[in-house]
């Protein structure tokens, strides 16, 4: 399933961006909730300013109950997507106990998002005391710690699974050393805690050895979930690329945000089987600035940079990130979280005019 | 509750003789056994009270006789002084780690670290000064895999109410021992509801018998960002065995690595003394460059808990002092000392304050 349709489509679409270059490409747009509206529309304003070939298709997802009494997200949410394959989607709120799953984990079910995918570089003007970091993180999004089994087995005693399935771990594996080759990067770490978990992480750590045979050209390296975080918060330049299972991923991924300015500014992907993948800012609603005109769209719009370079419209990516990376670091109009006072509206008109000149 | 009222009328462990302590000596893989040697000419040099029963761990058989003789030793004798045995991936899934072997049959529950910025080394960030209290036998490291259908393994993580009280107590008891304001959970109970849950249940609980201590909790991937950014903000932290593995690690690389730090293991009954990050560090040993700080300190935390507080208190001081040389750094925090100059210079000090030592 995932891996040979996936990359071809992929291969397939760069095509697209690259030869056909007026075409538009539809992407389904979730704004979300708090925040996500009004940087949305930024996301949107800046990508007309640079002329981006992307028609928005805005969907809501809000959890609804189809036939046979399970939650899914609204169909014409699905179809958009199911149409695109490329989505965009701004930050969701959980609701405690509203009786359904959260949002996120219902878009995961439904579209298979396997790989969460998080570049963490270094945003030059925006001094965090890490520079010179330039990794990724990629983590296994579907089983692992997250599978949500849990017993009470006596009063007392609970006991929570962890699930590490053959196809999981090969998958993502393979879509870790995919992701190597086709960006360019030297070497893939896999990180686990093989030495306790022996059977489990042990699974997760074969799968990562059979696929690496397969790409000679890409370096790989094993190591401890502890010395990774031992190292990284010395040295984190020592890593490249990391792909790791689920509730690893999830502490070393937002780590590796906060060494570079935290989830404000860091940009995040999931792919799914069947070529589906969504781009999302990863921090919260922010309902308390919600509709201020005070929020800052960097994660939104980075991951929407992202979006670009998987489609092979990286011309347009480039120029946009420039032009963010250029307002970031003149610090003339930056928002609070930044350092600044400006509005939400001001930071995003340089960036757009940055484009525009840049053209 | 009952265990700590044992503990807080602290006897010191039964073995000693003619006033001298005997100590269970692992010296383990990589690093370990030259450090501890290091560890032993400091001590044999400050003429202190100490004899070490020696055991060995081959960490290449699969037989548990080795670590079962090491647990009997620790039975009879009270403390011990580790270094890491390596867990070999060669060996088949049923062979588990020799240290948490050692953690679970002793009972040792309460992993603690105490990170300090130490005035003498850079680092990114300053004034960081936090306690990390770490349940030590259950949670992720309860070691009970099985691979039900082929391709397909359950790994299974076991939260206790008894243990989260057990180790909750704890931190609070030590928080309230020493002087510190706040005591933060860290967990995962958003995703993991029943289990993380349970503990932080059980960690609110034990808070509110201590309304002079602060009490919050945090998610474990904010505490990492956190962490990274603004380590001040933490005091004390209690949480279960893997984040706690991740938070430790974290925290000794933010204070210079793991060459600095020492851990302890305290049990009801036992108590054993290890380096904090627990590293065997295969590639750098036997070239006299490993950094012999953390095993030193682990040495004086020893020395503290069997009463030997004068001893502690000269050898800490002395590591100190030669910590503030640049000099006598060693690889790991950017300097280009060996092992064995800074223990000469912690043994040179030790001399030149008066007190009785052994020929140089």
């Amino acid at each position: 399933v995932g891996s040979p349709a996936f990359l071809s489509l992929q291969r397939e679409r760069r095509c697209l961006g690259v030869c056909d270059g007026g075409q538009m490409q539809t992407v389904t747009l979730i704004p979300g909730d708090g925040i996500g509206p009004e940087i949305s529309t930024a996301v949107m304003k800046i990508f007309e300013a640079a002329k981006a070939p992307i028609r928005w298709e805005e969907r809501n997802v809000t959890a609804i109950k189809g036939p046979g009494g399970r939650w899914m997200i609204p169909p014409d949410a699905k179809e958009s997507m199911d149409r695109s394959k490329i989505g965009l989607k701004g930050p969701l709120k959980t609701p405690i106990a509203a009786g359904h799953p959260s949002m996120n984990l219902l878009l995961r079910k439904t579209f298979d998002l396997y790989a969460n995918v998080r570049p963490c570089v270094s945003i030059e003007g925006y001094k965090t005391p890490y520079t010179d970091v330039n990794l990724v993180t990629i983590r296994e999004n579907t089983e692992g710690e997250y599978s949500g089994i849990e017993h009470v087995i006596v009063d007392g005693v609970v006991q929570s699974i962890k699930l590490i399935t053959e196809n999981a771990s090969r998958r993502i594996a393979e879509y870790a050393f995919e992701y190597a080759r086709n960006n360019q990067r030297s070497s893939v770490t896999a990180v686990h805690k093989a030495n306790i978990m022996r059977m489990s992480d042990g699974l997760f750590l074969r799968k990562c050895r059979e696929v690496a045979e397969n790409y000679k050209d890409v370096k790989f390296t094993e190591m401890y979930l502890d010395t990774v975080c031992l190292n990284m918060v010395q040295d984190p330049t020592q890593f490249d690329v990391l792909v790791m299972p689920n509730l690893y991923g999830d502490i070393l991924s937002d780590l590796c945000a906060g060494l570079i300015g935290g989830l404000g500014v860091t940009p995040s992907g999931n792919i799914g089987a069947n070529g589906v993948a969504i781009f999302e800012s990863v921090h919260g609603t922010a309902p308390d600035i919600a509709g201020l005109d005070l929020a800052n769209p960097t994660a939104l719009l980075l991951s929407a940079v992202m979006m670009l370079r998987h489609m092979g419209l990286h011309d347009y990516g480039n120029k946009i990130q420039t032009a963010c990376f250029d307002t970031i670091r003149d610090k003339k109009v930056l928002t609070k979280d930044l350092g600044g006072n400006s509005k939400c509206s001001e930071f995003t008109a340089d960036i757009c005019r940055r484009v525009q000149d840049l053209d | 509750a009952q265990d700590l009222q044992l503990q807080l009328h602290y006897c010191p462990p039964p073995a000693k003789y003619g006033g001298r302590h005997t100590v269970t000596l692992i010296p383990g893989d990589g690093i370990g056994p030259e450090l501890l040697n290091h560890v032993r000419e400091v001590f044999r040099f400050s003429c202190v009270p100490v004899d070490f029963e020696v055991v060995h761990v081959n960490s290449a058989l699969e037989t548990e006789e080795d670590i079962n003789n090491a647990i009997t030793a620790i039975r009879r004798n009270g403390v011990a002084l580790k270094g890491n045995i390596e867990t070999k991936h060669t060996m088949p899934p049923s062979v588990k780690s020799r240290n948490n072997l050692l953690r679970t049959s002793l009972d040792l529950y309460a992993n603690v670290m105490h990170c300090q910025s130490l005035p003498g080394v850079q680092t990114r960030h300053q004034n960081i000064d936090i306690m990390i209290i770490r349940e030590n036998t259950e949670g992720e490291y309860s070691s009970l895999e099985h691979e039900n259908v082929p391709g397909v393994v359950e790994s299974l993580k076991i939260i206790t109410r008894n243990n989260s009280l057990r180790i909750a107590e704890y931190a609070f008891r030590l928080a309230r021992e020493k002087g510190r304001r706040r005591v933060t959970a860290v967990h995962k109970a958003n995703i993991m509801k029943l289990g993380d849950g349970l503990f932080l249940q059980c960690c609110r609980e034990v808070a509110s018998g201590y309304p002079d201590i602060t009490f919050d909790s945090m998610i474990v991937d904010n505490t990492t960002m956190q962490l990274v950014s603004k380590p001040q903000q933490f005091d004390v932290m209690v949480m279960p065995n893997l984040y706690g593995n991740v938070v430790s690690n974290v925290c000794a690389g933010l204070v210079g690595g793991p060459g600095l730090v020492p851990g302890a293991n305290y049990g009801r009954d036992y108590a054993v003394f290890e380096t904090a990050t627990r590293n065997t560090g295969k590639s750098i040993a036997d070239k006299n460059i490993a950094n012999p700080t953390a095993m030193l300190l682990a040495g004086c935390m020893m020395l503290d808990h069997l009463k030997l507080h004068d001893h502690a208190s000269s050898i800490r001081n002395a590591i100190f002092t030669t910590m503030n040389e640049n000099r006598l750094h060693t690889a790991d925090i950017g300097g280009q000392g060996t092992t064995s100059e800074v223990v000469q210079s912690v043994m040179r000090i030790i001399q030149s304050k008066g007190q009785l030592t052994a020929e140089f």
